[in-house]
């Protein structure tokens, strides 16, 4: 079942030339669908293989490792292509509806294929240049996708997008340099094997620092996520919650996959420091969000802020630790997906995202009023929700491993969560409408027909579905999270399954 | 058990579906799920009364240690009890209350909720799953507070309420993770074996501290009280059953729980004691000050609740066993007055006692309810609410230390209570009768049942007590304890001493009632609560974490790019600079004998060029001095062996400088934006990036190398490949994947440029 680990990049890659060679509107929409539910169907079937017959790797192009290219897929890797899938599917379905004509006769659909294809190889690489590529297609892909439209806000947003990334990338470039120097090799499970025996391992803690940095930029850290807020609130909806489930989340998983596989020979110090940029990520995304007025600013600093507990299982390196961060980036995904969603459709029902000028919505909307609130909810973590259980691994894992300091600073970004999140729902669901009586804005014009509202709220309500039923079913989703987190801390599965039974 | 817990949230899906279908038969479904649970556990406290124990276990997250594990033992009974029988009242004076309402099936479906996590919270066994139902009572209780969401007033206070019991809730998360940590188990079972582990356990004052503040935010305990009284905004159903009878109660349950596995030390007993006497005082007080009936009726409970943790603390047979029956007699005439204040509420519109009267003509059994609740409240016999204030002063003169000022302040607090219950459920009730603005019908059967009911089992058991006291009383109390109890209620023991301190606290209590508006202002005079309070904290709380937010983003998130940009450098300088001194020191550069001058020359080249570069003044110039670099770097690799390499320089910089002087001609020249200090500021971090750069190439090809992928493709390109140029075998074969990658960015970015120079904005915004 090799091919399983082809297809994830194949078929996007596939849908993109098909649909740039049609370049028609109508049919790009179809051809988007199918080549999503494609890309979830393979995935799928990649993480039942990983599951059953272990680690599956593929040497690409027939080179023998650590040669040629490898491509790797664990469990974490598998859920997170699972993840991505089911995001590119969710919001192609929710774009249908929402996507302007202008800007899908602009490649709209191509692009996200794209940088569908750049996520999933960033995910399923066992190379650490090859990351490097994977990294600069998601980045061009999304950085057309922010200036896609040409309207002011979106430009000045998206040149601080491309110039604060494009150092991530030169960071990264010179890290990959700066290994390549001193081992003289780039698949990542023989750097593991290399890295080990380097001699001052100062050295490789030095290089790590640059990784650091690096995949610290691209997942929104404290201090390096001004790209983030200064962004993601320019492009269309349908690309914002797109951006806000992948992108900072390679980021993420890059720094996992590097920091338990490459650099674990100081991890009190490169995981403390994690440990700290977690709770300071935490507390500074949280406030930076109680100070927002607007809707999508408002969540795009919940995005930096929960960034800090996807990190903190890592900080923590404990299994259940790390089990506790996976949990919460599918968490995270699909809560704060879900919210964008959500705001698009405020957005199209009222035509703004100013909170003082939102209301009504609980009466008006009662069904999106419920969906809104499992999300925000369940991002807040509260229980039964899947937030619920992710901080709860975490603030256990931060128990059993001391660091009461990071466990205190969850749970207190966790209630500012809360407020903010009360904050939207005060304003957006119960205030009355403060334009009520007035004229009615424009936008509501499509919003009744009923296909139309179909195809934006089923992505809602499914992904509103899965946050709950998640919560529900938390044995089985943990069961796996915890394979996935022994895999991570016991990298030897990973690196036979790339090399071979080498000594 | 886990059907009784569970039915009532699969309930709350289907019934606001119901409710928009078939109506009328859905105000009777809604009572009969909490009445039939009433029933079950009724017809549980003759097993539970003999010692019995029921449980069950379902595993929910069994590798985080979350079961779905219940207990039933007396304690927990007790609340079954009130949940389920004060539920299904409420539920039928909801239907009365909200006639006609069209959020009504919402309402129901909330308060469904509510009753399953509150039962949840009282049967599990499980601290977690405690945990999760706690959360949820709270969750269900923003929702109804702010259950009329239009005024302001009541999204306020529905917040507030979840932000100061979200306080609680994670205090109470972290608490009982620590708890489990230190007894090994996430089972109240277990821990209770444990007691002495987890009492001599480093965790142990951490596991306290957090317990209570769980337990006070949520039983409004000072100086968390303040919410409760807010949470008034919330409809009568809700105040009585939330907010009086059972969430509020969660506080206290917990204290009670947890005492048999926490209690007996001083930091529990001692905290406990005086804020549960502080908080009953306080709020006797701010009862009094008072003149909306519901917000009277808040603070009295605020104060009842203190009297129960201060009972609890005291940890004495005597206490508990008033503890427990003081809880009982307070949910049935506390209820029984809230829903009569909602009843006021709901025919007249009004809520203050000082405009209230003569509504004894209008709603005769609405009065007379009133009436026998307030006695049981005031403490008069034959009323439940005497027995209770007997074992009450019996606690307090049993009590370890300081017997009398606990006595007096029981005394003084109860006294006030007195009064209290005359203003509400006598004061409206006489005088003149009132003008109502509109045609009065009569209040529904629906709304007056519950007060009825709940007053008349105050008189019956006041009369018979021992109907409860050894079924469900003692049970409770031996749950607490943690030993059998075998407890006998009477309402008269003969001339004791307590009956002479209630004969008191009853004289005091007319006194101050006849005397209240004269009391009144005096307690308003002397309040300081609205400058200093905690209510005031919690506002500038609110106040200064958002100026702080403000404040914080501004300075991290600017808005301008270079600042950004040399945060960014900064850090990276900073972050992988300090460890590279660290492990190396500064290093001395060796070997300059050894830079031949050619080299040294093209190196000078190079920084002569990047100077022009950044000082130019036209772009044509800057272009040029790139080029110059390129080609120079391009020698470099001929000097250092590498002539395919050079080659493609070479290349690739003609191309990059053709291409853009084509471009850039076009432009306007330089704008200088930045003040010379600026420049300064970001020559010396460009600097300190290249010194940084370079020390670590330096750092890193100093060490041996060890693997060697590059000979392999030296190697075997010819051999397996089939190419002569290695660089172009490694770039279209053997590593012909990154190749891919890069051309699929190249055709990404020709879209990009098509796209802005084609699709121009026009303000339309998906």
């Amino acid at each position: 079942m090799k091919v399983l680990l082809l297809l994830p990049l194949l078929i996007p890659l596939l849908t993109a030339i098909i649909s740039l060679l049609v370049w028609d509107r109508r049919l790009q929409r179809i051809f988007g669908v199918i080549g999503m539910a494609g890309l979830l169907g393979s995935a799928v079937g990649l993480l039942r293989t990983v599951c059953k017959e272990g680690i599956q790797a593929v040497q690409v192009g027939g080179w023998p490792a650590p040669f040629g290219i490898t491509l790797v897929a664990d469990v974490f890797a598998a859920i997170m292509v699972v993840m991505a899938g089911l995001m590119g599917l969710a919001v192609m379905v929710y774009s249908l509806t929402s996507m302007d004509k202008r800007r899908e006769s602009f490649g709209y659909y191509p692009l996200t294929h794209i940088m569908l294809m750049g996520v999933c190889g960033s995910f399923l690489t066992g190379d650490i240049f090859n990351l490097y590529v994977w990294f600069e297609v998601m980045l061009i892909a999304s950085f057309v996708l922010t200036e896609l439209g040409s309207e002011k806000a979106q430009l000045e947003g998206a040149i601080k997008y491309v110039t604060l990334n494009l150092v991530s990338s030169a960071l990264f470039l010179t890290a990959v340099g700066v290994l390549y120097g001193m081992v003289g090799t780039l698949n990542m499970a023989d750097l593991a094997n290399q890295l080990a025996k380097v001699k001052p391992s100062g050295l490789v803690t030095t290089a790590s620092m640059l990784f650091f940095l690096a995949f610290g930029i691209k997942a929104a850290v404290f201090p390096l996520f001004f790209w983030l807020p200064a962004s993601y609130h320019t492009p269309p909806v349908s690309v914002s919650a797109i951006f806000a489930a992948l992108l900072t989340k390679v980021g993420v998983y890059a720094l996992i996959r590097v920091f338990s596989l490459l650099f674990t020979g100081q991890t009190a110090a490169t995981h403390g420091l994690i440990l700290a940029v977690a709770g300071l990520t935490m507390a500074t995304g949280v406030l930076g969000a109680v100070a927002q007025n607007d809707f999508r600013r408002l969540l795009s600093f919940h995005i930096v802020s929960q960034i800090g507990y996807m990190i903190m299982g890592l900080g923590l390196f404990t299994p259940l630790g790390l089990a506790g961060s996976i949990f919460h980036i599918v968490h995270n995904m699909l809560a704060k997906t879900n919210l964008f969603l959500i705001s698009g459709v405020v957005h199209r029902v009222k035509g703004t995202y100013q909170l003082s000028s939102l209301g009504g919505l609980s009466r008006s909307s009662p069904g999106l009023a419920i969906l809104f609130l499992v999300s925000a909810f369940s991002l807040a973590g509260m229980p039964p929700l899947s937030g619920f259980w992710s901080k709860l691994i975490l603030v256990q894992a931060g128990l059993q491993a001391r660091e009461y300091t990071i466990v205190a600073v969850a749970l207190v970004v966790s209630l500012l969560t809360l407020y903010s999140m009360t904050k939207i729902w005060n304003e957006v669901f119960w205030k009355t409408d403060p334009a009520e009586g007035e004229q009615e804005p424009a936008k509501t014009d499509s919003f009744g027909e009923a296909e139309s509202s179909l195809a934006l709220l089923a992505p809602i309500v499914v992904i509103g579905c899965l946050i709950v039923s998640i919560g529900l079913a938390a044995q089985p989703v943990f069961a796996l999270f915890e394979k996935a987190a022994h895999q991570l801390m016991n990298p030897a599965e990973y690196i036979r399954a790339v090399l071979g039974e080498l000594p | 058990m886990l059907i009784a817990v569970v039915s009532g949230f699969v309930f709350s899906l289907a019934v606001p579906l119901l409710h928009r279908t078939v109506r009328n038969v859905t105000d009777w479904l809604v009572v009969l799920l909490p009445f039939s649970l009433f029933i079950y556990f009724s017809f549980l406290t003759q097993p539970i009364a003999a010692g019995g124990v029921l449980s069950s276990s379902h595993a929910w997250a069994p590798s985080v240690g979350v079961n779905l594990s219940f207990v039933l033992d007396g304690l927990s009974l007790l609340f079954a009890i009130l949940i389920s029988g004060i539920g299904a009242l409420v539920f039928l004076y909801s239907s009365g209350y909200f006639k006609g309402h069209s959020g009504l099936g919402r309402f129901y479906a909330y308060l469904l909720i509510f009753m399953a996590s509150m039962l949840g919270l009282v049967l599990s066994d499980n601290v977690i799953a405690l945990f999760i139902f706690w959360e949820l009572t709270s969750l269900s209780s923003y929702l109804l507070i702010g259950f009329d969401h239009e005024r302001s007033s009541a999204r306020s206070a529905a917040r507030q309420a979840l932000l100061v019991t979200s306080v609680g809730g994670l205090a109470l998360l972290a608490g009982l993770l620590l708890l489990g940590e230190a007894g090994g188990s996430f089972e109240l079972s277990q821990l209770l074996r444990e007691r002495e582990a987890i009492r001599s356990h480093r965790f142990y004052v951490p596991i306290v501290v957090l317990i209570m503040v769980a337990a006070f935010t949520k039983s409004a305990q000072f100086p968390f009280h303040f919410w409760l009284p807010n949470a008034m905004e919330a409809p009568a159903p809700v105040s009585t059953y939330l907010h009086s009878a059972t969430m509020v109660k969660a506080g206290i349950y917990l204290l009670a729980r947890l005492s048999p596995v926490l209690g007996g030390a001083r930091i529990w007993q001692g905290t406990i004691v005086v804020v549960g006497a502080i908080t009953m005082l306080i709020g006797a007080c701010l009862a009094i000050k008072e003149t909306d009936i519901k917000r009277i009726l808040a603070y009295s409970t605020v104060s009842i609740l203190g009297v129960l943790t201060f009972l609890l603390g005291l940890g004495t047979r005597a206490a508990v066993e008033a503890a427990v029956a003081y809880l009982f007699i307070h949910a049935l005439y506390k209820a029984g007055l809230f829903l009569v204040a909602g009843i006021i509420d709901h025919e007249t519109g009004i809520r203050d006692v000082t405009r209230l009267s003569g509504l004894a003509r209008i709603m005769p059994v609405t009065a007379l309810a009133a009436a026998v609740a307030g006695l049981s409240m005031a403490g008069l016999p034959p009323l439940f609410g005497f027995i209770g204030k007997e074992l009450l002063y019996t606690a307090t003169l049993q009590a370890p230390l300081a017997n009398s000022i606990l006595t007096a302040a029981v005394l003084l607090t109860s006294a006030l209570l007195v009064a209290v219950a005359g203003i509400v459920s006598l004061g409206p009730f006489i005088g003149r009768t009132m003008t109502l603005s509109e045609k009065h019908g009569g209040v529904p059967l629906t709304m007056t049942a519950g007060p009825v009911v709940l007053a008349g089992l105050g008189l019956l058991i006041g009369l018979l007590p021992n109907l409860v006291a050894g079924r469900i009383v003692s049970s409770a109390v031996g749950a607490v304890l943690a030993q059998p109890a075998a407890i006998k209620l009477a309402l008269l023991h003969g001339l004791t001493v307590q009956l002479g301190l209630s004969g008191l606290t009853f004289a005091l209590g007319v006194t101050a009632y006849l005397r209240r508006d004269a009391l009144r202002r005096a307690v308003s005079r002397f309040d300081l609560g609205t400058a200093l309070g905690p209510a005031k904290g919690y506002s500038l709380t609110l106040d200064g974490m958002t100026a702080l937010a403000r404040l914080q983003t501004r300075i991290l998130q600017s808005g301008h790019l270079h600042i950004y940009l040399f945060i960014i450098l900064a850090v990276t300088v900073g972050l992988v600079g300090s460890w590279l001194v660290r492990y190396y020191g500064l290093m001395r550069l060796e070997g300059w004998a050894d830079i031949r001058f050619y080299e040294f020359l093209t190196a000078l080249v190079i920084v002569a060029a990047t100077i022009v570069i950044v000082r130019a003044s036209s772009r044509l110039f800057s272009v040029v001095a790139l080029g110059v670099v390129g080609y120079s770097m391009g020698i470099i690799y001929i000097i250092f062996g590498a002539p395919d390499l050079a080659m493609t320089q070479f290349s690739i910089d003609t191309l990059t400088v053709i291409l853009l002087l084509l471009v850039l001609y076009r432009l306007p020249r330089y704008a200088r934006y930045s003040t010379t200090l600026e420049r300064l500021r970001d020559a010396a971090i460009a600097l300190a990036v290249g010194v940084l750069v370079t020390g670590l190439t330096l750092a890193a090809t100093a060490v041996p190398p060890i693997s060697q992928i590059s000979s392999y493709f030296a190697e075997n390109s010819y051999l397996l490949a089939k190419g002569r140029n290695v660089v172009n075998v490694i770039l279209v074969d053997f590593r012909a994947f990154d190749t891919l990658g890069e051309i699929t960015v190249l055709a990404v970015a020709a879209i990009g440029v098509y796209s802005l120079m084609k699709l121009r904005g026009n303000g339309s915004d998906g």
